[in-house]
């Protein structure tokens, strides 16, 4: 008989510092559960996440990224987010060309107050994650020993 | 390699109740270049800083990383901590393991697994990093008011009483701005140049306070602190300082058709002129595309006549190179243009006017002496017609505005209420589609004027204003009673909406200060940052920012001059310290990261290069301003070559913990 | 039809969206035809957007606009509510399913009094 080891996705969150990196805080701070496979790392402004570490995350065997930003309108840098919205619509649109599934990215504003937001945001996406299961196709191996 | 030592805090129970600390220690301290590990119940406290402290010594520590609370919390406790310690405090790195890990999981397994691979992210992230040194930069002490209105006189007058020096740039002849053509202001009634003139001789008065009227901000270069500001003083061929302002040359002047600007060309002036008797600074002015002598070389009567020898034919332009710490955009309003509004007979009928022509109308120092006459045939108006919101919450496409001109419903109660105080046989009516009155003591203003006055406000719009045997047949809707009302009137007023002035964009794109679609200038956060520009050193005062009323414009002057003096009393500012920088070697001169960059913190110089064949070739690269960069990152993604990156958040910091999580 | 698709089969054929509008009453103020309507322009505009759309077919109003377009020429939020009576009054046709108006029966119809564009509307509006 095969037992079957329970996916646990890994999820790579990009959260700018002003909004969703506090939006995140404040989830912990509420004592709001959201699943460990999260892992969030922090950035100035949304614009600050190149494609680039997307796809390296992709490489690296991350089976899911998120980014989240400040509201439109209210980026601390005044347009950050609208040049991250820009940029994710073009990733995603090559990424959906690749045949990677578009639910394995997403982009989510999250403010500073939002805490109930960003742990809902990360419960559906880490389900979302884990019914697609593991992310093969963007695997690369050789950087796993 | 780096040294580095890794601290593990419990928080009390916080972090350890869900998290293995000493496991986490010990993982991490099997990571490589982790050199000490230690775990202890509150790294905040003054015992953890000092174990901090000691390690940092006793080790040879080149980094530390902190697993504890959110950075947002305590980052700059252990940032100051390793710099007592002797390293630079950009070499610490935290983890968040409790608002990222122990407050969101209840399984220690799980926790703790997470709480490593944190660690070990910040751990690869130190790896990488460098010290950084947060730049200085002098201020000078010195602001620009940019329009002397309302708002720009009393910001001058704000920071002149901090003891800064201002200097006032106006375009026009004289400062005073809108608020010196208006004749009463709302809700009191005190007259405007009761209040307004001894703001201006004050200004005129005061020692820190240099005016340049009849000049234009030209060029501006620099950044916060160190502005470089060319200011051309248009020509006005009459020497400022010689000139006593006696006024005789406009009463000379042979010329004397020319519309006068100062009354919305209801009545005409001389070629050389002052706009009006409390001009500051009281000098004439000639009129270059009027002066017979400067068009034709023939008449020079002003010369003639001037007692102090001020008039100057030959004079020029003149440019003034000033530095600045501080810039302050006060450049106001002025009403939209009504030639469009077809149905309204503006251009059909000379009694057709604006508010502010009314306003002139009924100023006792406007063209009629401040009685109420028609400009057609000068008989007074038995019926007089207001509409409100014309130009005003249009929606798109049109020649009108989509917002609310604020100010409007205010001055046209006035109106309405004046006229009937001072002619109570004349029939006032105001079509008003909403009446907005917030502000202090403003809507009983509007119900005096509708209670005592036996103002006729009607809910409704005018659809058509036809001039027909010297009378204005007004057709409107009465929506309330529900029918069409045709009102044969004498004045027909219109309340048109507000707009940013003209020079308001070009010099948005000097400042490198953004703005909104309507061309008000955007404030670096609407509700707690209002007085302030996003790019550093910019600071808006009036409507450039938005539609305004004069206490409210007064208001926002003040909290304005309180953000500059509050830059200004700085001997140095301190930059952020991660700012973007260019690898000039990279660099290929696309000019991506200068169009991205929102803060204009991004130049392009031509620089020499040494080739490996020991020739020389100039090229164009990239250079960040480390004083304006607020470094949020967007030329490091825009630039096509890879080579702007950033300080403290760089490209292979990032990767360095996408590869750690992802391990 | 349901009250519902009613008002959605207007909107389609108008393609005028109601709730621009801010209640203003320019299009009522400008209507030459105004005290011949029992619903004057706003009305429309207003009962089309609560769905209260049988009284507005039942209403001899529909006939009396002129589509003068003044409405929509001077609508500040371009709600343009002539297209909006012009589609209650399509509706009204397209369920009798018949033309009423012939061209033929023009001459007729002719009157000294009778202005130009009140016969091209009404072309316009009969005849579809």
């Amino acid at each position: 008989m095969q037992i079957e080891e329970k996916f646990e996705p890994t999820i790579v969150a990009f959260c700018c510092n002003w909004c969703s990196y506090a939006g995140a805080d404040l989830s912990g701070t509420n004592r709001l559960q959201y699943p460990a496979n999260v892992k969030i790392i922090r950035v100035p402004c949304s614009c600050r996440v190149n494609p680039m570490f997307i796809l390296r995350a992709f490489q690296r065997g991350a089976d899911g990224v998120i980014l989240c930003g400040c509201h439109p309108g209210d980026c601390h840098y005044t347009t950050g987010n609208y040049y991250a919205r820009r940029r994710m619509t073009l990733l995603f649109s090559m990424l959906d060309f690749l045949g990677i599934e578009r639910e394995r990215t997403r982009v989510e504003w999250v403010s500073a107050a939002e805490g109930a937001k960003f742990a809902a945001t990360m419960n559906d996406f880490v389900a979302t994650v884990t019914r697609l299961g593991k992310n093969r196709r963007l695997e690369d191996l050789r950087c796993k020993k | 390699m780096q040294r580095i030592g890794v601290f593990v805090c419990w928080c009390g129970s916080n972090i350890a109740a869900t998290v293995d600390v000493k496991a986490v220690a010990e993982a991490l301290g099997k990571e490589p270049g982790v050199v000490y590990f230690e775990d202890y119940q509150y790294m905040c406290s003054e015992e953890g800083q000092n174990k901090i402290k000691n390690a940092i010594r006793d080790y040879k520590l080149t980094g530390a990383v902190i697993c504890s609370c959110s950075p947002r919390m305590h980052e700059n406790t252990f940032r100051k901590a390793a710099a007592a310690a002797g390293i630079n405090s950009f070499m610490v790195e935290i983890a968040n393991i409790r608002e990222q890990c122990s407050w969101i999981h209840k399984d220690k397994v799980s926790a703790t697994e997470k709480a490593i691979i944190l660690g070990r992210a910040a751990i690869a992230k130190v790896h990488l990093n460098a010290p950084l040194t947060a730049g200085e930069s002098p201020v000078v002490k010195r602001a620009l008011v940019i329009g002397g209105g309302i708002a720009g006189i009393q910001t001058a007058l704000d920071i002149a009483d901090a003891g800064f020096e201002v200097d006032i740039v106006e375009k026009k002849p004289t400062i005073g701005g809108k608020m010196s053509q208006i004749d009463k202001t709302f809700p009191t009634l005190d007259c405007a140049a009761c209040i307004l003139t001894p703001k201006m001789v004050d200004v005129a008065q005061n020692e820190k306070i240099r005016i340049f009227s009849y000049s234009e901000v030209d060029a501006v270069k620099g950044f916060v602190g160190n502005f470089k500001v060319s200011i051309r003083r248009k020509a006005r061929f009459v020497d400022e300082v010689k000139c006593t302002g006696c006024g005789l040359c406009t009463e000379k002047c042979p010329q004397k058709k020319v519309p006068n600007e100062f009354n919305l060309g209801l009545d005409q002036r001389r070629a050389i002129y002052i706009p009006f008797a409390q001009a500051v600074p009281k000098v004439a002015t000639i009129d270059a595309d009027y002066c017979t002598m400067l068009k034709t070389g023939k008449c020079g009567v002003c010369s003639k006549v001037c007692a102090a020898g001020a008039i100057d034919y030959k004079q020029k332009d003149t440019f003034v190179e000033e530095e600045y710490g501080a810039i302050v955009v006060a450049t106001g309003f002025n009403p939209i243009e009504l030639k469009k509004y077809d149905e309204f007979a503006y251009s059909q009928s000379p009694d057709v006017i604006t508010s502010l022509e009314f306003e002139r109308i009924t100023n006792a120092a406007g063209p009629t002496g401040g009685t109420l006459l028609r400009p057609s045939d000068g008989t007074h108006p038995k019926k007089i017609v207001f509409v409100q919101c014309v130009g005003s919450r249009e929606d798109g496409g049109g020649c009108g505005k989509t917002y609310c001109s604020k100010i409007c419903c205010m001055y046209t109660a006035k109106h309405a209420m004046l006229t009937r105080e001072k002619y109570p046989d004349t029939e006032v009516y105001v079509f008003y589609i909403d009446v907005r009155t917030p502000g202090k003591s403003f809507d009983e203003f509007y119900r005096r004027a509708v209670e005592e006055y036996g103002v006729h406000y009607v809910k409704g719009m005018v659809g058509k204003v036809s001039p027909e045997n010297g009378k204005l047949m007004v057709r409107a809707s009465d929506l309330i009673e529900g029918k069409q009302l045709n009102i044969d009137a004498d004045l027909v007023v219109l309340a048109a909406a507000i707009e940013p002035d003209q020079s308001a964009r070009p010099l948005a794109t000097m400042l490198t200060a953004s703005m909104d679609t309507n061309d008000f200038f955007t404030e670096a956060h609407p509700k707690l940052r209002p007085v302030e520009s996003p790019t550093a050193g910019i600071f808006l005062s009036g409507c450039c920012q938005g539609p305004k009323d004069i206490p409210e414009t007064v208001a926002q002057a003040s909290a304005c001059a309180a953000k500059v003096i509050g830059l200004l009393a700085k001997d140095k500012l301190t930059c952020n310290a991660c700012v973007a920088h260019s690898s000039e070697m990279l660099c290929n001169g696309c000019s991506t990261c200068e169009k991205v960059c929102p803060y204009g913190a991004i130049s392009y110089e031509e620089k020499e290069f040494r080739m490996p064949d020991r020739t020389t070739r100039v090229r164009r690269v990239a250079s960040v301003n480390p004083a304006v960069c607020q470094g949020c990152g967007a030329c490091t993604v825009a630039c096509p070559s890879g080579a702007m990156d950033l300080h403290g958040f760089s490209n292979r910091q990032i990767m360095a913990e996408v590869d750690a999580i992802c391990k | 039809m349901e009250q519902k698709n009613l008002k959605e089969e207007i909107l389609r054929i108008s393609g005028v969206n109601p709730r621009k509008c801010m209640k203003c009453g320019k299009c009522s103020g400008t209507c030459p035809s105004y005290e011949e309507m029992d619903f004057h322009p706003h009305q429309f505009v207003y009962m089309v957007e609560s769905g209260d759309i049988e009284p507005l077919m039942a209403s001899g109003s529909l006939y009396r606009c002129l589509t003068c377009f003044a409405c929509v020429e001077r609508c500040p939020r371009q709600v343009e509510p002539a297209k909006l009576i012009e589609a209650v009054r399509l509706t009204v046709i397209r369920q009798q399913g018949q033309n009423h108006l012939k061209p033929d029966q023009l001459p007729g119809m002719l009157d000294e009094d009778m202005p130009q564009q009140a016969l091209v509307s009404a072309m316009r509006k009969f005849a579809k």
